[in-house]
């Protein structure tokens, strides 16, 4: 399934919080022209990310908009002229003659751009560790490990050349890393297409890894490359290392090359349900309904319409949302697929095979039975619960059915909730 | 022979029961650790539900709490009235007026008011549900219907029908418990005598309320021009009864043209007789 543009017909809507952080700022009012590519959310702070609109018309409104998260945000709703009139000539190569690291992290901040494997941490503060030699591996992930999800090797296949200039872009940016390209067996033709880029480059390589969820976790993929285990609690920056996704890399490609904004990026529409499934390049905002109509719509009645793959994405409670810039699938399942969901609950066997999948290495079965007991504090300092990455795996082995992850994804926000209560309470 | 054994067996079994009589004695007098006698009569009025509702671990941690001066003596609001009576004799001490209270879903919109959207199959939690912006009507502040208020009550006072949570009066024992459990902080603790409640939440304008709930508070204020002693206030869109204030006369019931503020069928024969203002039946 190749990838292929897509441009909406009908309004777009931009979210001022599409990335981990502070919520943008809003720079447009009501009425204002606006061109694709134009800024309309502007970070603020340190943590926070750029918002660009994808298409030219007019800003209709800023206001609270239901976005796929399910949750009321402000956003910045644009009437699309159908023209797409670019703000700026992004076809045009620059000239990269006199470049300095700055002007990289600069580039990428002015782009707006955050991790596209869908946790959406701004990359320029990832780009920016506090001792930029002690970096020793620069690790693009392509392992794309979510099953269904199709388009990072479809990105790889034919943006090949793009992903390994933006990676000797970042490279410069750290001096004694190596660059490691991970990609998952399965895709033996981004594989190909990835080591006849990177042949007769310096510091780079292609790693192929083993097909097995969840191989793309950052966590998982370092383990991997690095060869050695490390403790949750550190970052990849403490192990010397920065993993981006090859989605983000291309994206710092096109920023700095030819002062593109992010303001598209590659979707999987898949799943039983979905006429014809497709790879696109989407723009940001796009309406999830107009996108799935584009696949020629559903087959059969879906069950679930899934933000993202199987076995992280969340479940969507509308279509009339937009796709944002982590939303990397739709995945629309029908009955069969969320059979499992359906399934009688049972009491905990013990049989501790949730222990034996978890990539992180929990207990899974322990801290559900402290979240059933409320004993939040064992589930954070002694079973350290905070670790879970939500990868779905003790979900998906239980024969209990019992619903872990989701279990623990509603603790993890409860209590990181409790701790910004009490860190707002102590500043007071 | 026979007759030997069994005097020396007993002069045995004697003479070592004495022994460890008297260290048995000995010890309790050397460890001998000195409770308050208040404490364990605190503790046997206490309810002895363990909930937690206090703020200490317990009824027992309650009841040493209240000894040491640490905790009131109408600070269980389980036990209510009654309890902080009697462990106000205990301490030598003034009750003070606690009243019994309930707890109250301040949502009415059930299936017949709001329009229910998609199928739902996931866990059955309004915590996680609400995490994941998981609607079932479009009303942003009403009863999700999940029931984790009901999981949570230790009295079973909770029932989810047409999907909202109603609370049991009779059985609440105003442990609170829903009320930290409710992601929509819909449910409050209110004095039971006190039926004249508004049972919204949404906090949106009116235009809409109205699109998504047929029984939603619009802000209208009618309420608040009706009421003798000034109770109602509109805040954010959403009517607010001062119980303190509210003499539950039921002008207010009458007229919400949302038909939000109750005023129990109950509450209106008890009160007819009494209070002339009262509506008819």
């Amino acid at each position: 399934m190749p990838l292929r543009p897509f441009n909406p017909s009908g309004e777009l809507v931009f979210p001022l919080s599409q990335h981990i952080g502070k919520p943008a700022k809003a720079v447009v009012k009501k009425n204002d022209p606006v061109l694709a590519g134009q800024l309309i959310g502007e970070a603020d702070g340190f943590v926070s990310a750029n918002v660009i609109c994808s298409c030219s018309g007019k800003v209709t409104a800023v206001e609270k908009r239901r976005t796929i998260s399910g949750q009321l945000q402000e956003c910045v709703v644009v009437e699309n002229d159908g023209q797409f009139t670019p703000a700026a000539d992004y076809e045009t190569r620059r000239d990269l003659t006199n470049l300095t690291n700055r002007d990289i992290l600069d580039a990428v901040k002015a782009a707006g751009i955050v991790g596209l494997g869908g946790a959406g941490f701004p990359t320029h503060v990832k780009l920016a560790p506090k001792n930029p030699d002690s970096i020793r591996y620069v690790i693009a992930n392509g392992a794309e490990c979510e099953p269904y999800l199709t388009c990072n090797d479809q990105l790889m296949r034919t943006k090949a050349a793009e992903i390994v200039e933006g990676l000797e872009l970042i490279l410069r940016l750290f001096p004694n890393a190596e660059g490691v390209i991970g990609i998952e067996k399965n895709k033996p033709q981004a594989i190909a297409a990835m080591e006849q880029a990177v042949s007769g480059k310096e510091r780079m390589s292609v790693r192929a890894l083993e097909t097995k969820y969840p191989q793309g976790g950052e966590h998982n993929l370092i383990k991997v490359i690095v060869g050695a285990d490390y403790p949750v609690k550190m970052l990849p920056a403490d192990m010397g290392c920065i993993v981006d996704n090859v989605g983000t890399i291309y994206a710092i490609q096109r920023a700095v090359c030819y002062g593109e904004p992010l303001f598209t990026h590659v979707l999987t529409v898949t799943g039983e349900a979905i006429a014809k499934p497709q790879n696109f390049i989407v723009r940001d905002g796009t309406n999830v309904r107009e996108l799935l109509e584009e696949c020629g719509g559903f087959r059969e009645d879906p069950k679930k319409v899934l933000a993202g793959g199987p076995m992280m994405g969340f479940a969507l409670g509308s279509l009339e949302v937009p796709v944002v810039k982590t939303t990397n699938g739709l995945t629309c399942l029908v009955e069969d697929g969320v059979e499992l969901a359906q399934k009688r609950v049972t009491h905990c066997l013990g049989c501790g095979r949730c222990t034996t999948v978890c990539p992180t290495g929990l207990l899974p079965g322990l801290m559900a039975d402290a979240v059933r007991k409320g004993d939040y504090e064992r589930y954070e300092k002694k079973l350290y619960g905070l670790e879970c990455v939500a990868c779905g795996s003790c979900t998906y082995i239980c024969p209990a059915n019992r619903p872990l992850t989701e279990t623990f994804k509603r603790v993890k926000a409860e209590i990181m909730a409790q701790k910004r209560a009490a860190q707002a309470g102590g500043n007071k | 022979m026979n007759g030997n054994i069994i005097l020396i067996t007993t002069l045995v079994i004697t003479v070592v029961g004495i022994l460890v009589g008297f260290g048995l004695v000995f010890a309790g007098k050397k460890f001998h650790v000195d409770v308050d006698e208040r404490e364990t009569a605190v503790r046997e009025v206490l309810p002895g539900n363990n909930c937690g509702a206090c703020g200490f671990a317990g009824c027992d941690a309650m009841a040493a709490a209240i000894v040491k001066g640490e905790a009131p003596v109408n600070g269980c609001p389980v036990g209510g009235g009654p309890v902080a009576e009697k462990i106000a004799a205990i301490m030598g001490t003034d009750a003070g007026a606690i009243e019994k209270k309930v707890a109250f879903v301040r949502c009415k919109g059930s299936c017949e008011f709001t329009k229910n959207q998609g199928n739902y199959v996931g866990l059955e939690d309004c915590r996680s549900a609400q995490m994941n912006g998981i609607r079932f009507t479009d009303c942003d502040y009403g009863c999700l219907g999940l029931g984790s208020c009901a999981k949570v009550c230790p009295e079973n006072a909770i029932t989810v029908k047409d999907g909202i949570a109603a609370v049991d009066p009779r059985k609440c024992v105003a442990c609170g418990l829903c009320v930290k459990t409710c992601p929509r902080n819909l449910i409050e603790l209110v004095p039971e005598s006190k039926l004249v409640r508004v049972r919204c939440s949404n906090r949106d304008k009116g235009p809409t309320v109205k699109k998504v709930c047929s029984t939603g508070c619009i802000g209208c204020m009618l309420c608040t021009r009706l009421c003798p002693t000034k109770a109602i206030t509109v805040t954010n869109n959403l009517a607010h009864i001062d119980y303190e204030a509210c003499i539950q006369c039921g002008k207010c019931a009458e007229k919400c043209p949302a038909h939000i503020i109750t005023l129990p069928l109950r509450s209106a024969k008890a009160e007819a007789p009494e209070t002339q203002a009262a509506p008819n039946g």
